[in-house]
């Protein structure tokens, strides 16, 4: 037993799991988003805001959003954790990862739900 | 002639490693790579190399090979040499002890946690456990290895972090066991390999498969362990 405390979850095999799950959820936002834009060829501010307002979108958004979070920070922590050896300097990689992550994803909720 | 270049390091008389070209004469025939390097012992009595079985059993001779790793002793050169080329290196990622003889410490340390013996707490029968044979069957492609650290030493997790990661040689054999029907400590095993690196580290690139001498597939092994960590904890 190799003991962690920076990744996403403590645990192996809830971080790959979350992996796994969030992939799939984002291969849904992304195709969704893709058939859209296919659909809408001449998408003007309207049209977007309008798709926006719906409660629906907004969660399915957030719900990819979370999703990219913790995908971002198991998929990240895992390459910085091969890559950079020295321990302060991995240290402080995996800080600014985190806090990264928690700013872009207020920062998300705030554009879902500002306008 | 073929042309062989072998690293070379001794590590009493040079600062650094170097490569060193050889003309090996093999007369026409398609010899193994051990042949070849037997060949070069007797031009330069200093080259050090592991061998033992010369034949595929022993798992000694394990080394990189034209860029992939394999056992001097079962590959010919008709099926790595092109246009009389031949490159021979240690396996990748252990520390060099001399010339293709590498330190395997790290290699048995990841064999040794994941405890590869028979575990069982129940009385023992009079004169042995008894398996079906449907559950002989489940180590098939299991208890085949030889432990020759080709597949571990192609795995770039394995390089990045042989400390932390168990490997696929380790992790084959820790499957070995949990599939054994005569084991009871599946629970404890699997205990030991929850974490992010002993078994999640695998990214299934599947290099060991790719280079396992003996055929078997350690990332179907791997695949099976996260089964059994999954169903274990959903």
């Amino acid at each position: 037993m190799v003991t962690n405390v920076t990744n996403f979850s403590r645990s192996g095999l809830s971080d790959w799991l979350i992996q796994q799950v969030s992939a799939v959820i984002l291969a849904l936002y992304t195709l969704f988003m893709v058939g859209y834009f296919l659909l809408h060829p001449e998408l003007d501010y309207i049209a977007w805001h309008g798709l926006f307002s719906h409660t629906w979108m907004r969660i399915f958004s957030l719900l990819a959003f979370i999703a990219l979070s913790a995908h971002a920070w198991v998929g990240l922590w895992t390459v910085i954790t091969d890559y950079i050896k020295p321990t302060r300097i991995r240290f402080g990689a995996q800080v600014v990862l985190i806090v990264a992550i928690f700013v872009f994803l207020v920062w998300a909720i705030q554009i879902l739900w500002g306008a | 002639m073929l042309q062989v270049s072998i690293y070379r390091y001794n590590p009493e008389t040079d600062s650094a490693p170097y490569m060193q070209e050889f003309q090996v004469d093999t007369q026409g025939r398609d010899v193994m790579v051990l042949n070849v390097l037997e060949l070069i012992k007797q031009q330069d009595s200093s080259m050090a190399y592991r061998r033992s079985c010369r034949e595929g059993v022993c798992g000694s001779d394990g080394m990189n090979i034209n860029g992939t790793n394999g056992l001097a002793c079962i590959t010919p050169l008709s099926a790595v040499v092109k246009n009389d080329k031949l490159t021979l290196r240690p396996l990748p990622g252990l520390p060099v002890v001399r010339d293709l003889v590498v330190d395997m410490g790290i290699f048995y340390k990841q064999y040794e946690r994941i405890q590869p013996y028979l575990q069982n707490d129940t009385t023992p029968p009079a004169i042995e456990r008894l398996q079906s044979p449907e559950e002989r069957d489940k180590l098939d492609g299991l208890y085949e290895c030889i432990l020759c650290a080709c597949c571990s030493t192609s795995c770039p997790s394995f390089w990045w972090n042989p400390d932390k990661f168990v490997g696929p040689a380790g992790l084959l054999q820790a499957y070995r066991f949990l599939a054994d029907s005569r084991d009871t400590a599946a629970r404890e095993r699997l205990a030991e390999l929850e974490d992010p690196f002993s078994v999640f580290r695998c990214r299934g690139i599947m290099n060991c498969v790719a280079v396992c001498p003996k055929g078997l597939n350690p990332t179907r092994a791997i695949g099976k362990i996260r089964e059994l960590l999954m169903e274990n904890a959903t």
